[in-house]
């Protein structure tokens, strides 16, 4: 198990090295950063002075290593282009909105996904497998934020029940939560409803029965724990989807969160703001993929002995 | 007694598990049925945007603000001249959503092109050679899928600049794991063959075993599969558009006509809803002909 967990962390470390260079080389990629940074009107003299200011006319690998020991050691991204404070300040001042989000519509998928998935295994072929193959269905097809414009103008426009924008209180919190679910919502219930179908059918379900175990018994703590495995080793990936649905989201909801804050920033060209959530979230994700694969490890001794 | 119950329940269960003969054909009867519906879908797709010059009825760049934010032609107000309405400038929305589809599939279908060079390259090389190729080749798609794929492609569009070709690279160099996850797997089942063994005694070069032998039975498989990255790829092309960083205005795209459309929700709200309408219906019929593909390629992927 030390041995697996070593060599996951090692090879985290190595993923969020190439992710940091990457996004710091995006902005080398057709640009100088100098005459981003400047007005157009700038003379060459100028130009001169401001990249030996800000050190940008040294070799770019110099840059990059200095670029990531401020990450590293600090967590220094340097200051936002637009708002001249720190990258990281404004980030923290977004995270709050971004994690209620999250968590929201991690309720919305799991009340829903569980449940349903589970029914539709137990009654294989019945209505309400078909309904749940059905939105699976439809689901995958349906663009997010589509999604969530039709939300806001049948229930915030048409039926006038919920608002529309803003996150003031709860049930600001109701559509975007919906929405943002409803992007991971038909994959778990697959996996829910495919995971039950297999472990349904294994003999020590038929001993679990055959023992005189009341059905829920059987199917609540011999079928489900089993078949909950799969969810737990893809939520690590799943929780990428959430952020990257959460940029969505948030625009279309005006949600003050992170996602926001990285289309404005990726619009107006606001570069230390940008590496700086790209960074963050490719850090967050790959711990959320690196702790799913433990934590399958410990329920699944299969995994950790392979 | 309590036994007695728990067979009853045992044996109601066990034919729950096994479903007749009649209503697995029905099953099956109706997954076909529904990769028909997508086929025809993908036709009148491919067809209009083909012949989207031809079919639309009118210039879907021209403006005429004395008609603009018309509604389609089953509401109030609306007019059998544009039958799904005007826009905020008075363009006919249904001539811009056929415009629309043209843009949609050449983005969908090239970006998936240059996902599929990408990642089968690099999954047969990964799958054929092991050992520190395939660890090298396995790390990169690691890291690729820790980024947020919406903030590389958008990043890589904002560096770029918004053109149609700098979609089509934003998109393809995001999108190729999958590929390459796959061809991997499916490369490994084949290098222990017999063929590949004949191949190799015969002295034939890796490229020609690559090329030649092993990636035409991929075929099936690296199909399915490309069909419905298609429809993920239209979906993220018009999600681009829609964050502003895709095609830009005033050419038609779905993506674009919903972002314009957003503005007037309150009111107009058919303006953002047909656009979006226009992605679903594509991606779902993609989506539909695609599973049904499946189905008939491969009984061994198909879903429980």
């Amino acid at each position: 198990m030390r041995v697996y967990i070593i060599k996951r962390l090692v090879e985290a470390i190595g993923v969020c090295l190439v992710i940091s260079m990457i996004s710091f080389f995006l902005l080398f990629l057709n640009t100088d950063p100098a005459l981003l940074l400047l007005p157009p009107e700038a003379e060459m003299e100028d130009i001169a002075t401001f990249k030996k200011q800000m050190g940008l006319d040294r070799p770019v690998i110099v840059q990059y290593v200095d670029f990531l020991g401020k990450v590293v050691l600090h967590g220094d991204f340097g200051d936002s282009f637009v708002a001249k404070v720190p990258a990281v300040r404004l980030i923290a001042g977004r995270l709050p909105a971004t994690v209620k989000l999250a968590l929201a519509s991690l309720l919305v998928i799991n009340l829903v996904a569980l449940p349903v998935g589970v029914i539709a295994a137990i009654r294989r072929y019945s209505l309400m497998d078909n309904i749940a193959t059905f939105v699976a269905l439809v689901g995958q097809a349906m663009p997010l934020y589509w999604f969530g414009i039709m939300l806001i103008i049948v229930f915030g426009v048409w039926l006038g029940w919920l608002p529309i924008s803003g996150s003031d209180s709860l049930l600001h919190l109701v559509l975007p939560a919906i929405t943002l679910g409803s992007w991971i919502l038909p994959v778990n219930m697959r996996l829910v409803r495919s995971g039950m179908l297999e472990v349904l059918n294994q003999d020590y379900i038929r001993t679990a029965r055959a023992k005189g175990l009341s059905e829920k018994r059987v199917l609540i703590k011999h079928a489900f724990k089993n078949a909950a495995i799969p969810v737990v080793t893809v939520s690590g990936m799943q929780f990428g989807a959430l952020l990257g649905g959460a940029v969505v989201t948030e625009t279309v909801f005006a949600w003050p969160g992170l996602g926001r804050l990285a289309v404005d920033s990726i619009r107006m060209g606001d570069y230390p703001v940008v590496q700086a959530i790209v960074v963050i979230f490719a850090v967050c994700i790959i711990l959320a993929n690196l702790l799913a694969d433990i934590v399958a490890a410990f329920i699944d001794p299969r995994i950790r002995l392979n | 007694m309590r036994v007695k119950e728990n067979f009853a329940e045992l044996s109601s269960l066990s034919e729950d598990a096994k479903p007749s003969t009649v209503s697995l054909i029905l099953r099956k009867m109706w997954h076909l049925r529904l990769g028909v519906v997508g086929a025809v879908l993908l036709f009148c797709l491919v067809t209009t945007a083909i012949f989207c010059p031809v079919l639309a009825p009118h210039d879907p760049l021209k403006q005429n603000i004395m008609k603009r934010l018309r509604p389609p032609v089953w509401l109030k107000g609306g007019s059998v001249d544009n039958l799904l309405g005007t826009d905020h400038l008075g363009r006919d929305i249904l001539s811009r959503v056929m415009h629309g589809t043209r843009i949609s599939l050449v983005v969908g279908v090239a970006a998936v092109i240059m996902q599929v060079i990408i990642g089968v390259a690099l999954g047969l090389l990964a799958g054929y050679h092991g050992g520190k190729i395939d660890s090298v080749i396995s790390f990169m798609v690691n890291a690729m899928m820790g980024f947020p794929f919406i903030l590389l492609a958008m990043s890589l569009v904002a560096v770029l600049g918004p053109s149609l070709q700098n979609i089509i690279i934003a998109l393809g160099v995001t999108g190729w794991t999958v590929f390459t996850r796959v061809t991997r797997i499916e490369t490994m089942k084949q290098r222990e063959q017999e063929y590949v063994l004949a191949a190799t005694s015969l002295a034939f070069s890796t490229k020609r075993i690559l090329l030649r032998h092993v990636l035409p039975n991929l075929i099936p498989s690296l199909t399915v599969l490309a069909t419905v990255e298609v429809a993920r790829a239209i979906i993220r092309e018009s999600l681009l558009s829609f964050l502003g960083l895709g095609i830009q205005p005033p050419t038609p795209s779905w993506g674009t006509m919903l972002a314009e459309g957003r503005d007037y929700m309150l009111m107009q709200w058919w303006l953002a809803a047909l656009p979006g309408a226009a992605i679903f219906i594509s991606a779902l019929g993609i989506n539909l002909l695609g599973d049904a593909l499946r189905d008939v390629t491969d009984p061994h992927l198909r879903k429980s």
